[in-house]
């Protein structure tokens, strides 16, 4: 069980957060201005790479804040976390 | 009764009292403090199993958890069976039953020994070489045979009744292994002051030092240093024997197993079988020792035959002669010390035989003993069925009588645990094995398991992982003084030349391996099977990477070592699952009425977490019967339903209906205040996620409801758009699910039935979907004209607590019929309406549905842009329609497939064998007198007109598609009242008095001062902490959120800050929540069972509070002082909670040293 240091509540057990997906990706501010396949790529496409990951982290059962994490994917190791 | 083999003196045995306990149904006799290997041994039995593949005749070959061959089944009674024990690590207890497994009829005469004369059939790959074709034979004959011959002990068939329990814990250090080097790292870590914890698999610590019974250290004998250490360390370090550290899980957290039962034969009813703790450590020092490699000969695997160290320990802590005549085969050191040892002892050394052309300075030693020593030779062949009589010495040097051989080739050191760390292994070749290198994680090792051999070196070692800034020295004499030594060069490929024993690996299998141009270490292992065993190869690893070398003509290190992987021994099911059995398997949620649906019969369903009532037959009634009375009585005067299992979420602030606007497809900007709207949820998508009612209370304030099981989803993407994507809006969320409890009253009574409960109020001006505040039966109410049933009704929603006193006022005003979860779904499908996760599945959109026209001139909203991709505008979408079967009595199954019928095209016909769509509910619907089906089909409004073929199990069903509204299409229903001919007395209304108010705040910095002024308690601003003034408190939960807890007999105090808030959000939770305290000094020890966090006072103090885990469910746990814990948990989980807590406090609260020795 991974320890998460929430920006707020400091080092907790990893079971108390909830995995948010890739950071930064911003919703379009007018989506109906975005055409088809730009939509699609904010809806579907993460970069997904081999190494260190920008991702966000909810922590759910605890102050219930999203912030943003640095992942490695290779090693599972979160290098820091950030308030958003 | 005789132990024969057992020397009149020595050991660490209890002679004083003899225990008596069984083996393959002989009773035999032991001491207390034997294994049951040891036990067997002093009774001359080897023989103790039969090996995987080839059923060969096995002995007792360590004295560890490294054993390979001595596994055993123990039943312990009452279905308490243990398969696949190692017998080194069983201890004894009066009674103890154990069997062999792995053979039929018996050990001694074992049918599928049989199997050996077929042994070239079944050497590496033969499952993929042999019973190739046909195909079918897998199932029914290869596999079984496979399966029968070759295997393990047998799975009991009953229940495990044993308990098992999880405990977390935090510690500075956490020491593994608990020989000399473990030992003194806890003495130098437990000086520091800080939390130590110290765990050995053992049932005794002490490791190495109790073999070493001629040492003496700083003075004192081993033994006496050990137990002085021992007594020191009891008072400061939490000292776990049997205790097996089986996994390194990331950021330093450790599993252990901690075996609490299995070495006594009646154990206190109250004490778990096992322990799991999940250790979570700031830093971990391995001195986790080393395993002793056996040599790869022929037939090295006779009883008989078993690894020198093992043997000195059965001597010297068990007082047990191994054999009578006993030669050596070493290529090491420390073998010399296992024969000077039995020399002493009495037992006859027939030979030495030391493969190395130069054998250390201790052969002389052993020499002058009177020892027969030869150098450079080696065991060529061995004799003997089951047991070993004799063995072939190389080089023509003949034929040595004997009983047992003892055999050594060096030490490998335990890098298990290291490895499983990430750290990266480095080879070194003078011991020939592999040492830790570069740590990944905070890890120290120390003694033989880093590499440091010699009880000195161990000790210092050991110290100075435990406190690495004072070094100290051991004075020690009277240890052998022994270097270890790389394997030796492997033997020639021979097919009973043994590397693997658990799994019948020989070096002619890896040669095969190599030969059909497997060269990874890992494909190797694969192919052969070789250290896959239940012991991965603990015995085995380097001694087939090295025949693997020799044999690719490749160094160790290229070669490389296989990756280790939890857990380090097998660790049982049992206390893998802990406590998540049974009843505390999930929490079972329980509506506010639940105990009245019990008591009037109801028919209990499953809905995420919650039980609910799904009908309530009367006597011999039918489920059929009981729904349709209910959906008649719904129609024709009124029905009574709970439900209070939707979620609810008050949405609160100046832009709240701007945020749900952008949320929701409907429009929810112009809803005026008072009024309800239907909301359908998107996610961004474009795919329906849930729905519900949105009810504007007040300008600033909406009362949102969700589906039951999408309660805390949807709370939690709203909680994802406010904070990352809509921050520009002022509007916080609070659930209410708890708070209140929802009851629906629904017919042509419902008016007139309630009306009596309000004083006379006239509901005819409430319109359709409108919202009042208002008092039912005295107490405050929610009252909602909403309906899904078609009928004119109500919803109620009251605080949890009043809930059965308003169910009850109800009924007494009126007699309206109460009606399940069932009743409720056939008469919303008879309207059409849909429950999202039944209609749709994660690809519907609002079109698909019939919404397509929703929310199409609104601005934007989550999921709307979506709703122009090109595969959502495709006309071949599965719509919304409903099913009329031909045979009006046939009810379709739910997710049966709709086809199209036969067509003809000229004489060709066209078979619809694809599938159009899916019977999404199917009813018999008593108010049509006839099945009912809402289905999902392509082109489906097209369609509507044509028959369509649904395949169900026994025929093909013809129905024809209409539109998905069975009943009332003009909702005539909606504003049919009739006036209620029953008039009860009414009672008043008479809940539980509500002790404590509940505040939920949530409110930016600015307003927290005028809030806290108004609630008579600062909101601080740490993080994490409570405020307390007086007799009220506000607990830090989030930057922006505090539960504010306050005595019940200051009703105004809502009121008053919600005034203060100015537009914050401050939401009453009251009856959300019940309070469990905990208190004592195992509180916090209690607590940890279910709970990851560090509970230390230094860590946790009192004032902290938050929200966290428990269990499977979130509390919010506050330290109100040293000992005492108060918990706020949601009032359907209470239960759970408190049934985890009794579980916890099940355990005698005289454990040795809490986790937390304040």
């Amino acid at each position: 069980m991974l320890l998460i240091a929430c920006p707020w509540c400091g080092p907790r057990p990893e079971n108390e957060f909830h995995y948010g997906g890739e950071a930064g990706i911003a919703r379009p501010p007018d989506p109906s201005a975005v055409d088809d396949a730009a939509w699609a790529d904010f809806l579907y496409m993460r970069s997904n790479p081999k190494g260190r990951h920008k991702e966000r982290w909810r922590h759910q059962f605890g102050c219930g804040r999203f912030f943003n994490a640095t992942r490695d994917t290779v090693t599972d190791r979160i290098s820091g976390t950030a308030k958003p | 009764m005789t132990q024969p083999f057992r020397l009149a003196t020595g050991g660490r045995i209890a002679r004083g009292r003899e225990i008596g306990f069984r083996f393959d149904g002989r009773t035999y006799a032991g001491y207390a403090g034997d294994t049951l290997a040891s036990a067997l041994l002093a009774n001359g039995v080897h023989l103790v199993g039969r090996s995987f593949k080839y059923h060969r005749p096995r002995g007792i070959l360590s004295a560890g958890s490294e054993e390979p061959n001595a596994l055993v089944t123990v039943d312990r009674g009452g279905g308490r069976i243990a398969p696949n024990l190692r017998a080194t690590q069983i201890e004894l207890y009066e009674g103890l039953t154990a069997t062999s497994q792995n053979r039929f009829p018996s050990l001694g005469f074992d049918l599928g020994a049989a199997a050996g004369w077929f042994g070239p059939l079944l050497s590496a790959g033969f499952y993929y070489k042999t019973f190739l074709w046909p195909a079918s034979f897998w199932a029914r004959l290869y596999e079984p045979a496979i399966r029968a011959a070759a295997g393990l002990g047998k799975a009991p068939k009953q229940a495990d009744p044993d308990r098992y329990v999880h405990q977390y814990t935090h510690c500075e250090v956490l020491v593994i292994g608990a020989g000399p080097a473990g030992i003194a790292a806890a003495l130098a870590a437990a000086s520091t002051g800080v939390r130590v914890m110290l765990c050995d698999e053992q049932s005794e610590l002490g490791g190495s030092l109790l073999t070493e019974t001629g040492a003496v250290i700083n003075g004192k004998p081993a033994s006496e240093w050990l137990a002085d250490a021992l007594t020191s360390l009891e008072s400061r370090v939490t000292l776990l024997p049997r205790t097996t550290a089986f996994g390194w899980y990331p950021d330093n957290m450790i599993g252990l197993v901690e075996r609490l039962t299995d070495h006594v034969g009646i154990p206190d009813p109250n004490l778990p079988r096992e322990r799991l703790w999940q250790v979570r450590a700031r830093a971990v020092i391995l001195a986790t020792g080393a395993i002793e490699r056996p040599l790869v000969f022929p037939h090295n695997d006779r009883p008989g035959i078993m690894l020198a160290g093992a043997a000195r320990s059965f001597v010297n802590r068990w007082g047990v002669a191994p054999g009578r005549t006993v030669a050596i085969a070493t290529a090491d050191d420390s073998a010399y010390a296992a024969a000077l040892d039995m020399h002493r002892a009495g037992v006859t050394i027939a030979a030495i035989l030391d493969q190395r052309r130069k054998p250390g300075p201790i052969a002389e030693v052993a020499r002058m003993a009177g020892m027969i020593v030869q150098a450079d030779a080696r065991v060529e062949a061995t004799s003997g069925g089951k047991r070993l009589s004799a063995i072939g010495v190389s080089t023509g040097r003949g034929t040595i009588e004997c009983d047992t051989l003892l055999m050594s080739g060096g030490w490998t050191p335990s890098v298990h645990l290291f490895s499983q760390s990430r750290g990266k292994l480095r080879f070194d070749a003078a011991i020939g094995a592999f040492l830790p290198g570069e740590p990944a994680a905070r890890v120290r090792c120390a003694g033989a398991c880093d590499g440091v051999f010699g009880l000195a070196a161990c000790l210092e070692s050991g110290y100075a992982a435990g406190e690495t800034h004072t070094p100290r020295t051991f004075s020690v004499s009277g240890a052998p003084d022994t270097a270890p030594s790389a394997p030796p060069e492997p033997a020639a490929p021979h097919p009973r030349a043994f590397v693997d024993f658990q799994n019948d690996v020989t070096t002619k299998d890896l040669s095969i391996a190599t030969q059909e141009g497997f060269r990874s270490i890992e494909h190797v292992k694969r192919y052969t099977t070789s250290g896959m065993a239940t012991d991965q190869g603990k015995t085995s690893n380097i001694n087939a990477l090295a025949t693997i070398a020799a044999l690719t003509g490749r160094s160790m290190p290229e070669v490389g070592l296989t990756i280790f992987r939890p857990p380090y021994t097998p660790v049982t099911f049992g206390a893998l699952a802990g406590t998540a059995r049974g009843a505390l398997f999930d929490p079972v949620r329980h509506a506010p009425l639940h105990d009245w649906a019990t008591a009037h019969g109801a028919v209990f369903e499953d809905v995420g977490t919650w039980k609910r009532a799904r009908y309530f037959p009367r006597p011999g009634e039918t489920m059929r019967d009981a729904v349709s009375r209910e959906c008649l009585a719904v129609r024709n005067a009124c029905g009574i339903f709970d439900a209070s299992t939707l979620g609810k979420i008050e949405v609160v602030g100046p832009d709240a209906a701007a945020f749900l606007n952008r949320m929701y497809v409907n429009d929810i900007a112009s809803l005026p205040v008072g009024r309800c709207r239907y909301g359908l949820l998107l996610g961004e998508d474009g795919f329906v996620r849930d729905d519900g009612v949105i009810a504007r209370i007040a300008e600033d304030r909406f009362h949102v409801t969700t589906t039951t099981g999408g309660a805390a989803s949807v709370l939690h993407m709203m909680e994802d758009y406010l904070q990352t994507e809509f921050f520009d809006l002022r509007a916080w969320l609070t659930s209410t699910t708890e708070h209140w409890a929802t009851i629906a009253l629904q017919g042509p009574f419902s008016r007139s039935i309630l009306e009596r409960l309000m004083d006379g109020t006239d509901l005819s001006t409430m319109p359709h979907m409108s919202v009042r505040e208002c008092h039912v039966a005295g107490v405050p109410a929610r009252l909602f004209r909403v309906s899904f049933t078609g009928e004119a009704g109500f919803e109620i929603a009251v605080p949890a607590s009043q809930a059965q006193a308003v169910w009850d006022a109800l009924l007494a005003a009126g007699s309206p019929t109460p009606y399940g979860t069932e009743a409720m779904h056939v008469l919303r499908a008879e309207k059409g309406f849909i429950i999202v996760g039944q209609e749709t599945d994660g690809t519907a959109i609002p079109a698909d549905l019939g919404f397509g026209a929703i929310g199409r001139n609104k601005p934007d909203f989550v999921g709307k842009r979506s709703l122009t991709r090109p595969d959502m505008l495709r006309n071949d979408r599965r719509q919304l329609v409903g099913l009329l079967t031909e045979d009006p009595k046939m009810v379709l199954q739910e997710g049966a497939q709709v086809q199209i019928l036969p067509s003809w095209s000229g004489a060709t016909m066209t078979v619809g064998q694809q599938s159009l769509g899916h019977i999404a509910s199917a009813y018999w619907s008593a108010t049509l007198g006839r099945s009912i089906a809402l289905a999902m089909v392509s082109h489906g409004r097209q369609r509507i007109g044509e028959t369509m073929l649904v395949p169900m199990p026994h025929a093909t069903i013809r129905a024809a598609v209409v539109a998905p509204v069975f009943f009332d299409p003009n909702n005539t229903r909606l504003h049919t009242h009739r006036h209620s001919p029953v008039n009860g007395a009414i009672p008043p209304a008479a809940g539980a008095v509500p002790t404590t108010t509940r505040l939920n705040v949530r409110a930016p910095a600015t307003a927290t001062a005028a809030i806290g002024l108004a609630l008579g308690v600062l909101l601080g601003s740490v993080p994490n902490r409570a405020v307390r003034a007086r007799d009220r408190a506000a607990l830090w939960l989030g930057p922006d959120e505090w539960l504010a807890i306050a005595p019940a007999s200051d009703p105004d105090l809502r009121a008053r800050a919600t005034a203060a808030a100015h537009g914050a959000s401050v939401v009453d939770v009251s009856d959300a929540f019940e309070t469990i305290e905990v208190a004592g000094a195992q509180a916090a020890w209690w607590i940890n069972g279910f709970c990851a966090l560090d509970l230390a006072p230094h860590t946790f103090p009192v004032g902290m509070c938050t929200r966290t885990l428990f269990g499977k469910v979130e509390i919010i746990l506050w330290r109100t002082a040293t000992t005492v814990f108060h918990i706020e948990t949601g009032r359907s989980y209470a239960p759970y909670v408190r049934a985890c807590l009794d579980e916890a406090a099940r355990q005698p609260t005289a454990e040795k040293g809490t986790a937390h020795p304040d």
